[in-house]
């Protein structure tokens, strides 16, 4: 139990996907200029993610490793995942229309979220299991939604603000997005277990 | 050339196309790398067994041995690469990881000679911060204050930082990581000790 | 059109981080070292031609509704190839940058040109603009791995240009590596706007 706590603690405020990996920059600077949207998008990247994950891992370790196909493990896992992002569109459409207005637009740009590819092969490079994997995919998700959130919320302060011309837009950003990475620095050093 | 219609045949067969062609490529270039890859990973490991251990004349890659060493970090593979001369054991490298680090696992090589004293290290894989734990490559060696480890004896000297009473300086700013690599030095002689005294290995 | 003209406009009028803000995340993650973002440049510049000439000569037999998943195939191909080359002959360097050479395959860079330029002009005219698009990218990439390696470290190129004790080590660290990147930016936009 207590890895699996370690390992959601770890994922969402030590080693932020974001702010301390780098991962998943795009749809950081690129759908959190209003709340709403973030946990839109947060909300469909904790889907995808949790799922994609699952059945990457199971494909690596049920068909690539045993067949020796590692090297093809690229190629594999990001067909596997655009298949599924479409797949999921598809069923989501059929059975949840009301959670397919909600989250529907942000499925297209999931496919080129890098946060989906990297950890489906972090799991595979630091040899988890089944469970753990599962376990970092959901917290790692849900540390990119906070960041997200708490992204948006300060750019929706920023719009009232008087910026110098030259650091409107996205320089700004980029410099709240540093002084957020230095406050997730404080979580650095928690450790449990 | 006119643009291909979006038929459902069309379709099929040039993703088939496509994909067979990629495939063919990729076990192409899978099978002539394959070679270089295994030998740029021997070689590797060769060249860090020469900077952590004293002359050899045997061909320690080719000797190895594996050790499962129980300690507080549960079990750990470590694999002994002994060093002979003229036939007699003059040391050893021993190659085994840690996974506390900051960034996770931590891989180090540690050179002993015949007596346990560590004669060098060499950092094989981390991912530490830049700048902060990943100066341990140099700061273990660097004779200052208590830092270095190197030409001490976890026998005689208790391999913890300071701060866990040990005699060790942790690296400033980077005591998860001094703790993980000493932790991994701590295996290393663990698993030296027990390939001295003849026990078991894999 | 014209051949320098397609290499120009990727170098400067659409530097692709600088101006298009594309390909972001192996900016901010491997440019702790000049040499890592250089190394990360050219890998990036390596697939971005490949795979820009490959769909420009294959765009008359891909039915336009499957294009993406045709050019996600061709770009990961080539993604790999690199990474079993990288493994074979640059085994360093490869350690380094790590995961951000798999996950080229989803730079938005790549499909971006692919579906803005590759699929729309000859080859030897998607050869220019990966190159241009690639030249780009690496120059940036470069620009900010020296700006933090100076800053943080001291050193450029891993040669010691100051004593280490005076740089600041934020901006090795990840907060550093936004505030860097914003801060370039918004000097370019300083300059563009003169």
């Amino acid at each position: 139990m207590l890895t699996y706590i370690s390992i959601f603690v770890t994922a969402i405020f030590v080693n932020n996907i974001v702010l301390s990996q780098f991962l998943g920059i795009c749809p950081f600077l690129g759908v959190s200029k209003r709340i709403d949207s973030a946990l839109g998008m947060g909300a469909a990247v904790t889907f995808v993610m949790t799922i994609a994950t699952i059945v990457t891992y199971l494909l690596q370790t049920y068909l690539l490793m045993p067949l020796q196909l590692d090297y093809m493990q690229t190629i594999v896992f990001i067909l596997v995942i655009a298949a599924l992002v479409q797949l999921l569109e598809i069923i989501m459409k059929k059975i949840a229309p009301s959670l397919y207005q909600a989250l529907g637009v942000f499925l297209p740009l999931i496919t080129t979220n890098c946060t989906i590819l990297g950890v489906a092969i972090i799991v595979i490079q630091k040899n988890m299991t089944l469970l753990e994997s599962t376990a970092y995919a959901i917290s790692t998700a849900l540390g990119f939604t906070l960041a997200l959130v708490i992204f948006a919320g300060m750019r929706e302060q920023m719009s009232l603000a008087r910026i110098p011309k030259a650091m409107q837009g996205t320089p700004i950003a980029l410099v709240a997005a540093g002084l957020l990475a230095m406050a997730f620095m404080g979580f650095s050093g928690i450790k449990i277990g | 050339m006119k643009k291909k219609e979006s038929t459902f045949w069309n379709m099929l067969w040039s993703l088939t196309l496509i994909t067979a062609v990629a495939g063919g490529l990729l076990g192409y270039t899978y099978r002539l790398t394959k070679e270089p890859i295994a030998q740029a990973a021997k070689a590797g490991r060769e060249k860090a067994i020469q900077q952590v251990i004293p002359e050899y004349d045997n061909s320690p890659l080719d000797e190895q041995l594996t050790y499962t060493v129980h300690n507080e970090f549960g079990e750990t593979p470590a694999i002994i690469y002994p060093a002979k001369k003229g036939g007699t054991l003059c040391g050893a490298a021993v190659e085994c990881s840690n996974n506390t680090g900051y960034g996770g696992e931590i891989r180090i090589i540690v050179g002993f000679e015949a007596d346990g004293t560590i004669r060098d290290y060499q950092i094989l894989k981390h991912q530490e911060t830049p700048g902060l734990g990943a100066k341990m490559g140099e700061w273990f060696k660097t004779e200052k204050n208590n830092q270095s480890i190197i030409g001490k004896s976890p026998e005689n000297n208790n391999m913890q930082v300071k701060k866990e009473g040990g005699d060790i300086d942790a690296i400033t700013a980077a005591t998860i990581t001094s703790r993980a690599f000493l932790g991994a030095v701590r295996t290393a002689y663990a698993a030296y000790c027990e390939s001295l005294k003849g026990g078991s290995h894999e | 059109m014209n051949k320098t003209k397609i290499l120009l406009n990727g170098l400067i009028k659409e530097n692709p981080t600088f101006v298009l803000l594309l390909g972001m995340c192996p900016t901010l993650g491997t440019t702790t070292s000049a040499m890592g973002g250089l190394g990360m440049g050219l890998s990036t510049l390596f697939v971005l031609i490949c795979s820009n000439v490959v769909i420009s000569m294959t765009k008359s037999i891909i039915p336009d509704k499957v294009r993406i998943p045709a050019f996600i195939v061709i770009i990961a191909t080539f993604v790999t190839i690199l990474q079993l080359c990288m493994q074979a002959y640059l085994p360093e360097l490869y350690e380094t940058l790590g995961l951000f050479i798999p996950l080229i395959v989803v730079n938005c860079i790549l499909l971006g040109r692919a579906e803005a330029f590759a699929a729309k002009h000859t080859p030897a005219e998607s050869f220019f603009d990966g190159l241009g698009i690639g030249l780009g990218f690496t120059f940036a990439l470069t620009l900010l791995g020296c700006v933090r390696e100076f800053l943080g470290t001291g050193h450029l190129f891993g040669v010691a240009v100051y004593p280490e004790e005076y740089g600041s080590l934020v901006f090795i660290l990840a907060p550093g590596a936004f505030i860097a990147l914003g801060f370039l930016i918004a000097i370019i936009h300083a300059l563009k706007t003169r």
